[in-house]
């Protein structure tokens, strides 16, 4: 419960104009971008400072109130609805970029920096952040890496986690926690944050990060490879990887997903098509050279009936638009769209796409696919209405069977979206009942009145 | 209670394309008005979801909603930029005309649109009187930009304004109805309201280059507003009756295209009207159709019907550095960028040069402006920086109401850079 006198304290310590209290602005807070039902909070705050956030924290956890931090609210697995009658803390004014060093080659900024900004106040000093999430364009790096998010370049050159050198957040109590340094190594202390990353706002709230900065390759060259046949895509993308090359965007859509963009967009996608291979190599223009021509021809004797390389920039950008079209062409099919990402190691890729096949047949329900294919990372789409409770009920059977064959296959739930409260259900199936309830110690000895992000990842 | 099922019942209506909506926030990355406050509730997201628990009985007080819904500046940009195409612009027209008619209208907002606006006759010689006596209240203060202040106490605040031009351009310019000429086309202008009290040279450039390409005319004698003024603050009684009172004077002529030079005009008829003609006899909605579906911008029809080409430069370069802004009920709205372009580029004394995110709105929104100028200002502060930034002297651009906008951000911080329409540049070059 969040008395009147503790709301005259937050409007004291954050202004007036950073509480909101009417129903209306808290409506506003209540989802995110997963299909889930929204949940109201009791009151939204924005923080315009470090000091100010830490005290909010401190404040919650006196006062026994469950805190979820918000960036741009684009979370795909729940993350961010609040708990009812909860605090939602917004970090969309903690957004400066502190410092980037470009002798040391590391940034820090505040949680609330929005990605493709940070990306470009990097690249405008001739260095390179590579994670690309789909929502970069409004995405925080704060939630990046509380997600852990991932992106097109992952095959290459890792996910957020692999940028994170250092943290400072707030413990329940307001008090200043530091993981890691400004260094290329650390060994100091435990690492804390290794278990911060990818912990989606449950065990402490981010107030700066350090992030590792890398030089922007010379080079790149994009292709796009098409095939007639499903499977053979599929195997090409294992054996790309078996070949010891490694692009640095390995993408693949299947006949539907093709389709869907044609119509949308008219890039000139062949229609005949079962499936494209979207490449892109990078590195040292001589390297990139003779990458390109390796993957060429091996997408050649694997089958591909056509390949078109990208001879300059504006080739090259047409071979990405139609891959970043794609959610937008497949969200348009239907009114409701629920999109996976089970992962598998990279060379089940052709078991994956067919079982996804199958299990679009079995459930009668409309799939498109399409995704990281060169990490194993896919995103079956599915195309519904919710309003549709008969066919809802099949695409929640459909998602369960899409998990437990991603698990069969020795995959994992999530490759980047992460568990929320959408998957947490899951989670036991994929590890084991102790590694829940080692979790759960965790999560009770650093936040004993469970305030944090309540509920995501390992439930209650 | 029973009310607010009726009006959930109303805001359900529109379900079909609010459940477009895959709650992505994309939007936050172009809308202008949340880049100034960052609250949830001034993103297309927030108010579509807001629409979606009004639709489903979660809240108690719509006046909520309603109030948050107004504040935004219809620029589109979230439409322009929405992955799964949810036609934000005609919910939000339609869910405030919805929510205006359920709460009743504001009535100093009743007393404008149905009293003025919707009376055209009575609203040109209230105007009329108004030029002749808004010396009282204003005083001219930018020789360059022809801007205006405030004389001490005033309602506009700081703002620096345009006054009402002495003359209005239906005042100056008689109705005709001309034969087309070399051409062989024949175009009713829609002059607009803004263009006629405050820029009537922008209307009579037009007229100029319509003449000197042998376009006939069809000036009626008479005409309404375009309606969007009422249709934004919700009074779709208004709007209707501005609309009609348009056709009367169009509907029966015969012309191959309607041109404007306001593009909010041009969009409000093109795609407004119909979506919005709801309540109109079958007969007018189909004039509606074939109107709106005829409806251009002066420059698009200039460059794509007429085939005004840029001009290619011999030997000396132009001296005149000039830049563009995207108004975005032509771009966002109607997708038309390159023609403007190419009326300036027509004109060999001036050289182009583009400014960084010409596209990005300036913050006008018309009466968004009167009601929220601190969100407003700064949105067309940013609008004003990159103008100077690009180191022109001159910003063109195809809307009146834009043109008011940056006479105030650039008049206000003593820039020494000229605002015009692209057709008056375009005018210039032609021999008279």
């Amino acid at each position: 419960m969040i008395t009147k006198a503790l709301v005259r304290e937050f409007e004291r310590l954050l202004g007036k104009e950073n509480v909101f209290e009417d129903e209306t602005d808290r409506a506003t807070y209540s989802y995110d971008a997963a299909v889930l039902e929204p949940a109201l909070p009791a009151i939204v705050l924005r923080p315009t400072s470090s000091e100010i956030l830490g005290r909010v924290v401190a404040l919650c956890n006196d006062n026994a109130l469950p805190l979820t931090v918000r960036g741009a609210g684009t979370n795909l697995s729940g993350g961010t609805i609040p708990r009812a009658g909860g605090v939602v803390v917004l970090t969309n004014a903690l957004n400066r970029i502190l410092e980037i060093n470009e002798e040391d080659l590391y940034a820090v900024v505040e949680p609330g920096v929005v990605t493709a900004k940070f990306a470009a106040a990097v690249e405008a000093r001739g260095l390179f952040y590579p994670p690309d999430p789909g929502s970069q364009a409004v995405s925080t790096l704060g939630g990046n890496v509380a997600e852990n998010a991932g992106g097109l370049r992952g095959l290459r050159y890792g996910v957020t986690r692999d940028y994170v050198m250092g943290l400072e957040f707030f413990d329940v109590n307001g008090e200043r926690v530091k993981a890691g340094a400004r260094t290329v190594k650390c060994v100091s202390g435990y690492n804390l944050g290794g278990l911060l990353v990818g912990s989606e706002g449950t065990l402490g709230v981010f107030d700066k990060i350090i992030l590792k900065l890398i030089p922007m390759p010379p080079a790149r060259k994009a292709m796009m490879a098409i095939f007639s046949d499903i499977n053979k895509a599929s195997e090409t993308v294992s054996s790309i990887i078996a070949n010891r090359i490694v692009p640095v965007t390995l993408e693949f859509m299947d006949s539907f997903t093709i389709r869907a963009v044609e119509d949308f967009s008219g890039a000139g996608l062949p229609l005949d098509a079962a499936a494209l291979l979207l490449i892109e190599v990078d590195g040292h223009p001589v390297q990139v050279e003779e990458d390109a021509a390796k993957v060429e021809s091996l997408c050649r004797n694997m089958g591909a009936v056509r390949i078109r390389v990208a001879r300059d920039a504006a080739e090259r950008d047409k071979v990405w638009e139609a891959r970043r079209a794609a959610l937008s062409a497949l969200s348009r099919v239907k009114p409701t769209t629920v999109l996976e990402d089970a992962t598998v190691p990279r060379s089940q890729i052709p078991a994956m796409i067919r079982s996804i096949e199958d299990i679009g047949r079995q459930y009668n329900l409309t799939i498109g696919t399409f995704g990281h294919a060169g990490d194993g990372n896919l995103h079956p789409t599915i195309l519904t209405d919710k309003r549709n409770h008969e066919e809802w009920e099949r695409v929640e059977k459909a998602i369960d069977a899409i998990f437990d064959r991603a698990l069969a296959l020795g995959g994992t739930l999530s490759g980047e979206h992460g568990i929320g409260t959408a998957k947490s259900r899951f989670l036991e199936k994929e590890t084991s009942k102790a590694t829940i309830l080692y979790s759960r110690r965790i999560k009770a000895a650093l936040d004993p009145k469970n305030i944090l992000n309540p509920g995501k990842i390992i439930g209650d | 209670m029973a009310d607010m099922k009726r009006l959930a019942g109303l805001v359900k209506e529109l379900e079909d394309q609010l459940v477009a909506c895959m709650r992505c926030g994309m939007c936050q990355a172009v809308c202008p008005v949340y880049a100034e406050t960052g609250r949830e509730a001034d993103v297309a997201r927030g108010k579509l979801a807001l629409l979606d628990g009004l639709a489903r009985e979660m809240f108690k007080d719509p006046r909520g909603v309603n109030e948050r819904l107004m504040r935004c500046l219809l620029c589109g940009s979230c439409s322009a930029n929405c992955p799964s195409g949810v036609r934000v612009l005609d919910i939000f027209v339609k869910a405030r005309a919805i929510l205006t008619g359920y709460m009743g209208l504001n009535p100093l907002k009743k007393v404008v649109f149905r009293g003025m606006l919707a009376r055209p006759e009575f609203f040109d010689s209230l105007m009329e009187w108004g030029s002749k006596l808004q010396g009282i209240f204003i005083k001219p203060v930018d020789d360059l930009l022809g801007a205006s202040c405030g004389r001490m106490l005033s309602p506009l605040g700081d703002r620096r304004i345009k006054a009402l031009a002495p003359t209005a351009f239906h005042r100056s310019v008689k109705p005709m109805s001309t034969r087309p000429g070399a051409s062989g086309l024949k175009v009713a202008f829609f002059v607009g309201c803004v263009i006629d009290k405050v820029f009537p040279d922008v209307g009579k450039a037009v007229i100029r280059a319509l003449e000197h390409h042998g376009v006939g005319v069809h000036l009626p004698e008479e005409f309404a507003c375009c309606g969007i003024p009422a249709l934004s603050s919700g009074d779709s009684q208004a709007f209707s009756t501005m609309v009609r009172h348009n056709l009367e004077h169009f509907a029966d002529e015969r012309f191959d295209f309607l041109v404007t030079a306001c593009a909010t005009c041009t969009s409000t008829i093109r795609k407004l009207w119909p979506i919005m003609a709801e309540e109109l006899s079958p007969e007018a909605r189909e004039q509606v159709a074939r109107i709106g579906a005829r409806t251009l911008d002066i420059s698009q029809f200039l460059v794509d019907k007429v085939g005004v080409l840029p001009v290619d430069f011999a030997g000396d370069e132009p001296e005149i550095l000039i830049t563009y802004h995207d108004p975005c009920h032509l771009k966002k709205s109607l997708g038309v960028a390159s023609q403007p372009r190419a009326l300036l580029r027509a004109n060999p004394r001036y050289r182009f040069r583009e400014m960084v995110e010409a596209d990005r709105c300036c913050g006008m929104g018309g009466s968004f402006n009167l009601q929220h100028y601190d969100i407003s200002e700064g949105i067309g502060k940013r609008k004003r920086e990159n103008i100077v930034q690009s180191g022109c002297e001159v910003v063109a651009t195809s809307c009146p109401a834009c043109m008011l906008q940056m006479t105030d951000m650039l008049s206000k911080a003593g820039d020494r850079v000229q605002v015009k329409h692209a057709i008056e540049i375009y005018a210039e070059s032609l021999s008279p």
